[in-house]
């Protein structure tokens, strides 16, 4: 992410949030997205090799990528803990395995995450604006947001108005946006598109460039509370959206699938991707997240493998 | 960098190479009554594979004798019982899938990710197709009971060894003919290890025939007045020289021959798809193929934009080792090819047009060539004329339909064409008036064996592929 003021667009484009109008005038202009098209391209990238060194390279970069999450109505202080204690060293039988990026909890559960992981890089992400529905007023969801930045929330994962993307109402979901924004201070916003409800790539790149002129920091696929969840089709679309905003205002915007990545080949497949979409600068945990619980263990039994030679199994890893 | 990719070759070890291989005829491996013999290398290592018979006359005769011989048994079977035997080679292509992808790549220079992916199934693909209708001909659009036409010469190319090949022979046996078939002069050796499958699938003796050699060799196959067809595939050059030795002959011919396709990108088209599209039109085979999406026609207003986008996809190609699963680009397949593609390369440049190329390490042995882009070309270049048969492609910019129209359809060939617009009448619109074989709409290079096949012009006469493609291989009842 580029210094600037991200909410200060070039000149070309702030008159492009100057009215409903104007917005749903440029978002129309955009070239469409040919779903053949888009889900070909996937399929060929999904067929690279990765072997030995790029694999270890791969798995640990991967694991440095991940937001943990939990988001169930029966979370408890003690799942978190767990959590945090997982998200700090992931592996207890080995050193060397690194930190993921991130816990993400719900916005009541910060501080406990936060406690837990006091002297550690790792960021408490805090889902709000009522995840995941998104279904409540503007007043309360700057409420739940303001709630999850004063219990010390770094970053914050928010919801569009799914609604109000169907219904043509595109300044509003704008405006939502940058008042989320503001709320978040200096926690970094995650703008969740919950693609599964957008239904078609054209809209998906739509609503990313709805979040990106509006102020986001990352953009995220879904919930994990919708099927389909993340999909690489849709993380292509969002990656070349991502790229195209960077071309018109020199600011990147980061990217974070959320929900179904499961497996260290879905993983790989996805750095295949943004490798070969958005190159080396956004191959980083800066820019680049996986929201997932179920990978990293995953990741972890394919790093045993490729440490010892077998395959150990699932009682060798943590179910926290 | 960041997460490079670790080499991933394909083991070559599913393939056994003989050092020598001989001509297959009446269903053995002969030795060649008195031809010479030649070298088959790797393209992208030079390192000879195996030597290889050039079929004398007195080969082809005893070839073209042994299918004439062939064909009163062949003929006489039932469509079912044809249809059983295609459908046994079918199988045993897809059992023997790897080792046909690997011995392809390895002798032609193309992709193994190509060749497992899109050549040996499309070859599979193919043999169940026909061996489907060997027992509906009736439904062919030629009246009842048609007759096949007798023997059938066919040549084919080096770009799609196995596939080509599949193109000829299954629409010539499902239609009762036999046929004797020559591979290309450098890309023999999955056309011999085909011969391997046609015994293993008890194929009667005679029915296919294989005979190895250049030029020559095919012009004693073209030439047999014991043959009743000649199936083509390759250059516009050597289809003349066929087409003026059948003349005045009552042998039936098709030709499938050179193009230089337009790929046309409308303002209005999915801009990524549409790169990703270009890319695939002229990079894939490294540009060895005869459809392929050799000039982008692009609207004016959207150029420079597209162009960039272009170039920093085509940076993402990974040329090298075609046995590495993560190459896009393989080797050139001969040095011959490589100093055609150098020679026009050449003239485009002096002819005033910008070139550019991907940044590629280029391999110190065999044969390369970077993908590359043509900009500033006018349709007076001959890089916008000639087919360069690699993976060069030249742009040229338009600004209205109808003058994209003109310009496509300004070349001596017309073989196939793309459109790219998200907008659906303009798609029937152009397709219309586009003096092409094949239309590709939002997509290129895609092949089916439901659909066939062929050009307009110098591209060639006669449709290969679905109903239209038993069509060369039938004549009606009398």
């Amino acid at each position: 992410m580029l210094k600037d003021d991200p909410l200060v667009l070039p000149s070309f484009l702030r008159d492009t949030t100057n009215s409903d109008s104007a917005l749903k005038k440029f978002l129309n202009g955009l070239s469409g997205v040919d779903t053949v098209g888009v889900e070909e391209r996937v399929a060929k990238l999904g067929t690279r090799s990765i072997k030995t060194t790029a694999k270890a390279e791969g798995i640990d970069l991967a694991i440095r990528m991940i937001d943990l999450t939990t988001l169930e109505g029966m979370d408890t202080k003690g799942k978190v803990k767990s959590l945090c204690a997982k998200a700090k060293r992931p592996d207890p039988l080995d050193s060397t395995v690194p930190s993921v990026a991130a816990v993400c909890v719900y916005s009541d559960l910060v501080g406990i995450a936060k406690e837990n992981l006091i002297g550690t890089n790792i960021k408490v992400a805090a889902v709000a604006t009522g995840f995941p529905s998104g279904r409540i007023s503007l007043a309360a969801k700057l409420q739940d947001t303001a709630d999850a930045v004063s219990q010390g929330a770094d970053e914050i994962d928010m919801v569009i108005d799914r609604g109000a993307f169907h219904e043509g109402r595109f300044l509003d979901i704008y405006d939502q946006i940058q008042s989320i924004k503001r709320a978040c201070q200096a926690a970094h916003l995650k703008v969740i598109l919950e693609t599964g409800e957008l239904k078609t790539y054209d809209n998906v790149k739509k609503a990313s460039w709805i979040a990106m002129l509006a102020g986001a920091d990352f953009i995220k696929t879904s919930t994990g509370k919708v099927q389909p969840a993340a999909t690489l089709p849709v993380t292509l679309v969002m990656l070349q959206a991502i790229r195209d905003f960077e071309i018109a205002t020199h600011r990147r915007i980061g990217m974070k699938p959320a929900g179904g990545i499961k497996t260290t080949k879905d993983a790989m497949k996805y750095l295949v991707l943004i490798k070969e979409t958005l190159g080396d600068n956004w191959m980083n945990p800066n820019m680049f997240r996986f929201g997932a619980s179920s990978l990293l263990n995953d990741l972890l039994m394919q790093r045993q493998k490729m440490k010892n030679g077998a395959y150990s199994g699932s009682d060798y890893v943590t179910v926290d | 960098m960041v997460f490079e990719y670790a080499p991933a070759p394909e083991s070559t070890k599913v393939v056994n190479l003989k050092t020598n291989y001989e001509l297959f005829i009446d269903g053995k491996f002969v030795k060649s009554k008195n031809g010479s013999t030649y070298k088959t290398i790797n393209p992208a290592t030079e390192e000879v594979l195996a030597e290889i018979v050039e079929a004398s006359s007195e080969d082809i005769d005893y070839a073209v004798n042994s299918a004439r011989k062939a064909f009163k048994s062949w003929s006489k079977l039932t469509g079912a019982e044809r249809g059983k035997y295609l459908y046994r080679i079918a199988r045993l292509i897809q059992e023997r899938s790897r080792e046909l992808a690997v011995l392809e790549s390895m002798n032609n220079g193309k992709p193994i990710r190509e060749s497992r992916d899109i050549d040996i199934p499309l070859v599979a693909a193919h043999f169940f197709h026909y061996a489907g209708w060997a027992d509906k001909l009736d439904y062919v659009g030629l009246g009842k009971n048609p007759q096949p036409l007798g023997v059938a010469g066919q040549i084919i190319p080096w770009n799609f060894p196995l596939l080509m090949l599949s193109w000829k022979i299954a629409p010539a046996l499902a239609a009762g003919n036999t046929v004797v078939l020559k591979p290309a002069e450098t890309t023999p050796l999955t056309a011999l290890l085909f011969a391997e499958i046609c015994q293993q699938a008890e194929l009667p003796d005679g029915v296919v025939n294989i005979v190895t050699g250049a030029g020559e060799t095919g012009r004693f196959l073209v030439e047999h007045p014991e043959i009743d067809k000649v199936a083509f595939t390759g250059s516009t050059e050597v289809g003349r020289l066929i087409a003026q030795a059948v003349a005045g002959t009552d042998k039936k011919v098709t030709l499938e021959l050179g193009g230089k396709a337009a790929n046309i990108v409308f303002d209005d088209a999915a801009i990524d798809q549409a790169v990703e599209g270009v890319i695939n039109g002229i990079f894939f085979n490294q540009g060895h193929v005869c459809c392929a999406g050799s000039r982008l026609l692009l609207q004016e207003s959207i150029s420079d934009e597209f162009l960039n986008l272009l170039y920093e996809r085509m940076k993402t190609l990974r040329l090298g080792d075609p046995l590495d699963k993560n190459t896009d680009i393989g080797a050139i397949n001969s040095a011959a090819q490589l100093a055609k593609i150098h020679t026009l390369t050449q003239a485009g440049k002096s002819e005033g047009a910008q070139m550019w190329s991907a940044p590629c390490e280029i391999p110190e042995k065999g044969f390369w060539f970077a993908p590359t882009v043509f900009t500033n070309v006018t349709l007076s270049h001959q890089i916008a004329r000639e087919e360069i048969f690699g993976p060069v492609l030249s742009v040229l910019t338009f600004r209205t339909p109808d003058e994209a129209i003109e310009k496509a359809n300004n070349t001596p060939f017309g073989l196939s064409a793309g459109i790219w617009t998200e907008k659906g009448s303009r798609i029937l619109e152009v397709a219309h008036r586009l003096r092409a074989g094949v239309i590709w709409a939002n997509t290129f290079n895609k092949f089916d064996p439901t659909s066939p096949f062929g050009g307009y012009k110098e591209s060639g006469y006669g449709r290969e592929g679905g109903r239209q493609g038993l069509e060369a291989y039938l004549k009606a009842s009398k």
